[in-house]
């Protein structure tokens, strides 16, 4: 039953106020993409077993989409952040090295 | 391997059964086999089965980095059924179906497939429609499905309440074949019939690198040391994506969160599985009195086996309304999974980027049901190099085409 | 034989007798007793069977880790299965009765097991009963099934209701022992908001019964001061009888209160579920005693010693006139000295340890008592109840030494810490070999959110036993402090022992019980080792040990040490098996909660929701809405309704409750840019007071909704979804201007509540409205797919002129507090003119006429527009839309797709529901082959046949032709290929 504080309204929401929207910072590919990339962009997933970034939306609560660094392994939350960003903010990056030095980034 | 019998059983009760022997061998990997098979649950120990039985290659490892069968093969609800819409899983789930019926018999361990019976509960017009359909679909397709009106429901489960005021039942796609079996034994089963075929079970083996050269594996880093291997097959289920990293492709594929439930045991009151997918549950009774309760999985990634809780919350009040009875039931255990889950919620049993690597997994929340099925299919591609009829459609590069195989239109949800 | 003494007992009330019934013997027992020892005082030792052989069973524990003494309690509504006596507390006119018998506890016939028990070792079931095929599902599975289970079978609905709340604490004080009170206490010194739970109805756990004096005051009265303190406390909160079942992530732990379970229909709720978020978990839940592995120890008279112990002190009950004691620790003597106090026989205590040198011990034999130093017991005599104990030394094979004639055993095999909450969110743990224990790793926590502890221990539950150092340890847990003195005797190292006698031969090791309930012994364990199910879970599912409904409290260790010891492996690496919640089991009616019957779900209503509920309208569930699916009149069935709705509506005029519509506001600069890739088709140059039909597909390419777009004004859209769609649909929205095209300047708004919208369909429509007065609805005023503003009938209404059906059609929406008022007025101006409501049936229908597609019927995930005729409405212009890259890819752009066709039978029959086409052969999985199936399928009142539209390979190109469908029976129909649109092909009758 996670919480994550939601950065728009600084609620720290419980997961039933909350939904789920898979990986964060997947690069939307449209017409004239090749058939690899439109499939990477649909379906391949980092899924990792670890530090994660991925997407909520305070659905019972403001409404807005953030997105939240999280291990998938203990279910920490490194941190959230806007969901108007095309990657993971700089300090969110460094508590993430700090706590997981094998951590390999967001790649 | 000593064959079991009641027989033996007498036998060895006058020496205090002091005289059996191991069940599955455990011996030290050999430095290289004909095919390494990752993964000891369900789906790994069938496929190495079906790989000596159908086509006498023995010289095979499996490797399993925990306990045979303590992955989703021990966590499941146990249900096996086919009567799937899309054709390509209504004809695996079907062949596994058919397995699981000789099953006992063919590997002389009791697997407890009872064919009980299995009903999907319509609680809407749609559903309605959407099971309909199913029936039809599954005439032409060799399973033998029927709908039933809301009388008969309740004369199968009479501890059903069919008239509740918010999604009365309007009836149920029955498959009289369906049931349940005993879970461990399956892995049970399995394993000692691979073990007796001369195959090696290495428990406690983690694969922690996949070697490969020109697009060839040629063997597995492990944590008990390098071993070679002329095909490998990735059968892992919640770990697939980190196994497929290692060797060096991705996978259309998510690890979920599926948990499940038992209450305490009672003396026996329901005789069928019952599913209930509007509102979202499904129970059926284990032999030994549990009701055993699913219902959906969590919406984030998970490896932790521990679900949220609000789900089990749910599924509980599906429950109490469509089975008012086990209100004053008791809650003794619940558990959670990993299930993996693809682009479109069906399996993959595919070639994959290097030649003689192949991969079975994303069964998401149906995959005990489908473990001889699987096993069947994925020795098969082992064997040739290519997917036989069972397999062909499940290869994942259908995601690219967006040929999916996808079993929620008809309402129903996979499980 | 057992008895209530005449003295003593700290929590049963003397002056409140209570009666109750056991098996129909009516008993009397006090106010404070629990069911078990209410029983033990009217000396009912026997009081179960046990799962597998049936054998006799009696009361072993005091609390929570009791795995025999449970019963089928109450009656009707208020029946449930599996109570467990020594939690149950007694009140006046508690019925029960014994479980997994046939025909009589005292006479059970499955005890048949019990004399087979040798050819029934652990997995038997496994390796028998597989020939022939059928006689598993036929004969052997109900035998099996009906001798298994316990508990009868509820068959009532719950009288009860139960009760869900949220709290939120700093700190959550799990255990109201003195390790409890004193964490609860020092936390909430420090300014802490703190909860504390205790699951029994009484704070202050072991210490008061084992006589621990605290800053020197007896523990009793240390205890009372302290909830008084806390209960002082504006920021303490204390719960009793609320057991904490589960800690999950990030801090949330489930409590069950059971608030009137010992005062049943009452008028509260039966139990309370609180769902607690802790900032910290502190769990002194204390720690469980071991039994110990002796020949006959499951035979009713064996108890745990500490358990004989609370029933001696909290309900002045002797289980038996004459006790051994056998231990392999000094705790036990405590029951020895309190037994020996109380008057009653101790003939001999057998101390399975060398030597016997601790105060206790000292203080036994100065009292009398005979202990006996490196004894064991070979075996314990009786059957139903013990009558005696034959004597060994625990080095050796059981040479039997003496026989003692005795009535009960008490029995001590150490400790083990209560670690459940600790482990429940992958706190690890760590093997204490001087104690012969498993304790909480404190290196290594399960973690919270911030990867803090979420979870410390207090006192017993981290591996303290001694008074004096829970104190300590409960102080620190929760932050340090001064914590108060406990004195109490020195006790000497215990030593552990899984076997009794250490050398006993198999015959012996088939008569050690390790589990009770499930009836697993010593040999089971060494059996499921010997065959190679060596990893603890194997062993756990090959046995069933652990597993019964105590969840192997009092089993699991003694059991993975003889696993060990069979594998000749030390403890810690065999490890342990993983703990699940709950930590007892919990009331499922309490998880479910007060959601039932109607409130089962939420429901959404409209505002005409109760006007059609008065018209006994048949009412269908579309997601949490409820819709009426048509108005049946006496005497008439549904299909019947339906029929004359659609009739009245093409001939006269319908009216509609289409509230329920999905109405989502898109605003802003970029809002037709935007609406441009949301749709298929072009909304941007839609001009201001008109509407256009338009699809949403999903980034797959595959149809998810559609519906009308109205603009409003220059910078504003109203967008119309399907029904069950406008929740998805506005979040859909808002996640791409939100995650991908922020810098667009868009707004939405879901106002599908805001409005009553109600259609009013067929040829009269005009007529009405004009009756109505007010706004022009004249066609040259409001002409087909245009809206405007304006009054009708004095109320502010919005007029779409748009049409499902077909027919001359008007969606009115209105403010929805005005809807019911509206509504009502529409069905006074229309009466005159046959007016009549029709349901979502007689929608389906009017639209399936129309050959109009429905999202979820002509749609099902898979489906793109194309393959719906609908190319029409795809912009071929778009750079780019969403799903559009989708479509693309070679399997949707393959032109063999199935594509809409109309079907009709040759005979006017309607086409079963779900009926496919099957094509000539079979594939390679030896399934027929298909090309096509119904998508929906209706009798037409209007046109007097049945009427349908499919997917049909070819689609349109095969317009004429005939083919087979397939029905319910197998059998095949004659279908023909036909236009979709069967009804008023050039679509005059909406557009006049």
């Amino acid at each position: 039953m996670l919480i994550l504080e939601c950065p728009y309204c600084g609620v720290k929401a419980e997961e039933t106020e909350l939904s789920p929207g898979g990986e964060a910072h997947l690069k939307r590919f449209g017409p004239g993409s090749t058939g690899e990339e439109f499939e990477a962009y649909m379906f391949a997933r980092k899924n990792p077993k670890g530090v994660h970034f991925e997407r909520w939306r305070h659905a019972y609560g403001c409404g807005k989409w953030f997105l939240a660094a999280r291990c998938t392994a203990t279910l920490e939350v490194f941190g959230t952040y806007s969901a108007q960003t095309t990657e993971p903010p700089a300090e969110i990056v460094e508590k993430i090295k700090a706590k997981r030095p094998d951590w390999k980034g967001t790649k | 391997m000593k064959r079991y019998s009641v027989f033996a059983i007498a036998r060895e009760a006058l020496r205090y059964h002091q005289g059996w022997e191991k069940a599955w061998a455990s011996p030290a990997p050999k430095s290289s086999y004909d095919a390494i098979i990752i993964g000891a649950g369900g789906h790994g120990l069938a496929t190495a089965y079906y790989l000596g039985k159908n086509y006498g290659i023995t010289n095979v490892a499996i490797l399993e980095k925990g306990w045979l069968g303590g992955g989703n093969t021990g966590r499941n609800t146990t249900i096996i059924r086919s009567n799937y819409l899309q054709d390509p899983s209504a004809a695996i789930y079907n062949k596994a179906l058919s397995l699981y019926e000789d099953l006992s018999q063919d590997l002389n361990y009791n697997v407890m497939f009872s064919p009980r019976g299995l009903l999907m509960l319509a609680q809407t017009h749609h559903e309605v429609r959407g099971y309909l359909r199913t029936v039809h679909a599954n005439n032409l397709q060799g399973v033998k499905t029927e709908w039933i009106g809301p009388e008969k429901v309740k004369e199968l489960v009479p501890i059903i309440n069919i008239d509740g005021p918010r999604y009365p039942v309007l009836g149920a796609l029955y498959q009289a074949r369906g049931g349940t079996a005993r879970h461990d034994a399956v892995a049970w089963g399995y394993a000692r019939a691979c073990s007796a075929m001369g195959m090696d079970i290495i428990q406690q083996c983690e694969v922690t690198g996949v070697r490969s050269e020109n697009g060839q594996v040629t063997g597995v880093e492990t944590t008990k040391g390098f071993i070679g291997t002329k095909k490998l097959g990735i059968v892992v289920a919640g770990h697939s994506g980190q196994v497929a990293d290692m060797a060096g492709f991705r996978l259309p594929v998510e690890s979920l969160a599926l948990q499940a439930l038992v209450s305490e045991p009672i003396k026996p009151c329901m005789d069928v599985v019952v599913m209930a997918n509007t509102v979202h549950g499904y129970m059926s009774q284990s032999d030994k009195g549990e009701m055993v309760i699913g219902g959906g999985t969590d919406g984030f990634n998970n490896f932790t086996q521990r679900g949220s809780f609000h789900h089990i919350e749910e599924t509980l009040r599906a429950l109490v309304e469509t089975f008012p009875m086990i209100s004053r039931l008791k809650m003794l255990r619940q558990w959670g999974g990993i299930v993996d889950m693809t682009g479109d919620r069906s399996p993959i049993i595919s070639k994959t980027p290097l030649g003689n690597c192949f991969i079975n997994c994303g069964w998401g929340t149906g995959g005990f049901k489908a473990i001889p099925g699987s096993g069947w299919a994925m020795a098969e591609l082992m064997a040739k190099g290519e997917p036989g009829p069972l397999a062909a459609e499940f290869n994942m590069w259908r995601f690219r085409e967006g040929q999916f195989i996808d079993e929620s239109v008809a309402a129903g949800v996979a499980h | 034989m057992s008895t209530r003494l005449a003295k003593g007992g700290r929590l049963i009330d003397r002056t409140a007798p209570c009666e109750f019934t056991f098996n129909g013997k009516r008993l009397k027992g006090f106010g404070g007793d629990t069911l078990a020892a209410a029983l033990l005082a009217n000396d009912q030792m026997l009081v179960g069977r046990s799962f597998k052989y049936h054998r006799p069973r009696g009361i072993v524990a005091s609390g929570a880790e009791e795995p025999n003494a449970l019963v089928n309690m109450g009656q009707g509504g208020r029946f449930e299965p599996n109570q467990r006596t020594t939690t149950t507390e007694l009140f006046d006119g508690l019925t029960c009765t014994s479980q997994n018998h046939w025909p009589s506890l005292e006479f059970d016939v499955g005890v048949v097991n019990n004399y087979a028990s040798r050819f029934l070792p652990a997995g038997f079931y496994y390796k028998t009963f597989i020939h022939p095929r059928f006689a598993w599902k036929h004969i052997f599975e109900p035998v099996v099934r009906q001798s298994a289970g316990l508990g009868q079978v509820p068959k009532d609905r719950d009288a009860d209701r139960y009760e869900q709340a949220y709290a939120f604490c700093d700190i959550l004080v799990v255990g109201g022992g003195i390790a409890g009170l004193q964490a609860a206490l020092t936390a909430a010194k420090a300014g802490k908001r703190v909860w504390l739970v205790e699951q029994t109805a009484h704070w202050g756990g072991r210490a008061p019964v084992d006589g621990v004096e605290i800053d020197g005051q007896p523990a009793e009265a240390w205890v009372k001061n302290t909830v008084q303190a806390l209960e002082g406390m504006e920021n303490v909160t204390l719960r009793a009888r609320c057991m904490a079942a589960g800690s999950y992530d990030h801090g949330y732990v489930l409590c069950d209160e059971k608030v009137a379970d010992h005062t049943p229909g009452d008028g509260r709720p039966r139990h309370r579920l609180w769902r607690l978020r802790a900032g910290q978990i502190i769990a002194a839940t204390g720690a469980i005693e071991r039994p110990l592995s002796f020949a006959g120890n499951d035979i009713p008279g064996v108890m745990l010693a500490a358990a004989v112990r609370d029933y001696l002190i909290n309900w002045a009950v002797a289980p038996g006139d004459r006790t051994v004691i056998v231990t392999n620790n000094d705790d036990a003597y405590r029951t020895a000295i309190a037994l020996k106090e109380a008057g009653l026989e101790v003939p001999v205590v057998l101390d399975a340890r060398a030597s016997v040198t601790g105060e206790l011990p000292a203080k036994a034999r100065a009292m009398g008592i005979r202990v006996e130093a490196g004894k064991a017991i070979a075996k314990v005599k009786g059957g139903k109840r013990v009558t005696g104990v034959a004597i060994c030394a625990q080095v050796g094979q059981g040479s039997v030494l003496e026989e003692i004639a005795c009535d009960a055993v008490a029995m001590s095999g150490g400790w083990s810490p209560v670690v459940h909450l600790w482990s429940h969110c992958g706190g690890k743990l760590r093997w204490d070999e001087a104690q012969a224990q498993f304790a909480p790793d404190k290196a290594r926590p399960p973690l919270n959110h911030d990867g803090a502890a979420l979870v410390v221990t207090a006192g017993a539950a981290s591996g303290v036993l001694s008074a004096a150092d829970v104190l300590l340890d409960a102080t620190d847990a929760a932050g340090g402090g001064v914590a108060p003195v406990a004195t109490a005797p020195q006790e000497a190292a215990m030593e552990p022992v899984w076997i009794m006698p250490q050398g006993a031969p198999v015959d012996l090791r088939m008569k050690m019980w390790l589990d009770y309930q499930n009836d697993v012994k010593v040999s089971d364990v060494q059996l499921a080792a010997r065959e190679g199910y060596t990893s603890v879970e194997h062993t756990k599912r090959y046995t069933t040990l652990g597993m019964a409904t105590d969840q192997g409290k009092l089993s699991n260790i003694n059991g993975l040490a003889v696993l060990a010891d069979s594998l000749s492996a030390p403890v810690p690496q065999v490890g342990t098996t993983t703990f699940r919640p709950p930590y007892t089991p919990v009331t499922i009616g309490a998880l479910a909660g007060e959601a039932r019957g109607e409130i089962f779900q939420p429901l959404r209503s409209t505002p005409i929701h109760a006007w059609h509920l008065s018209q006994n309208a048949y009412m269908e569930p579309v997601g949490l809405w409820q819709r009426p699916y048509c108005y049946p009149r006496a005497g008439e069935t549904h299909e019947q309704a339906v029929h004359r709705e659609v009739k009245n509506t093409r001939t006269n005029v319908g009216l509609l409750d289409a509230s329920t519509l999905g109405k989502i506001i898109v605003k802003g600069p970029d809002a037709g840019k935007f609406l441009d890739m949301l749709y298929t088709n072009v909304m941007s140059n839609l001009p201001v007071g008109k509407c256009r039909y338009g699809l949403m597909c999903n980034e797959q390419g595959f149809l998810s909704d559609d519906g009308v777009v109205a603009r409003i004004d220059e910078d504003t859209w109203l967008c119309h979804t399907t029904s069950g769609g406008s929740d998805r649909i506005h979040a859909w929205m808002e996640d791409w201007l939100q995650c991908e095209w922020w810098d667009w300047q868009v707004y939405t708004a879901n106002v599908t509540e805001q409005y009553a919208q109600i259609a009013v369909v067929g040829p009269k429509a005009r007529q009405v409205l004009e009756k109505l007065g007010g706004m022009d609805v004249s066609k040259e005023t409001l002409p087909f797919m245009q809206w405007a503003d304006g009054t009708l009938g004095g109320f502010n209404a919005r007029v779409y002129r748009i049409s499902f059906s077909g027919e001359l059609s008007y969606e009115i929406a209105v403010p929805a507090s005005e809807g019911r008022a509206f509504w009502d007025a529409l069905l006074a101006a229309g009466a005159e003119f046959g007016m009549m409501p029709y349901g979502t049936e007689g929608l389906h229908v009017l639209r399936a006429e129309k050959g109009f597609i429905m999202i979820g019927d002509e749609t099902d995930g898979t489906v793109i527009p194309q393959d719906l005729n609908l190319g029409w409405a795809i912009s071929k212009k778009k750079a780019d839309y969403l799903g559009k890259r989708g479509q693309e890819r070679p399997y949707l752009a393959n032109p063999d797709r199935w594509k809409l066709v109309g079907l009709e039978t040759l005979d006017g029959s309607v086409i079963p529901d779900g009926s496919y086409a099957p094509a000539p052969g079979f594939n390679a999985n030896g399934q027929r082959n298909t090309q096509g199936r119904v998508t929906s399928t209706y009798f037409s009142p209007t046109l007097g046949k049945g009427i349908a539209m499919g997917l049909v390979k070819g689609g349109l190109t095969r317009l004429g032709e005939t083919i087979e469908m397939t029905k319910l029976d197998g059998s095949t129909m004659q279908v023909k290929i036909v236009d979709p649109v069967f009804y008023d092909k050039e679509g005059e009758k909406q557009n006049v």
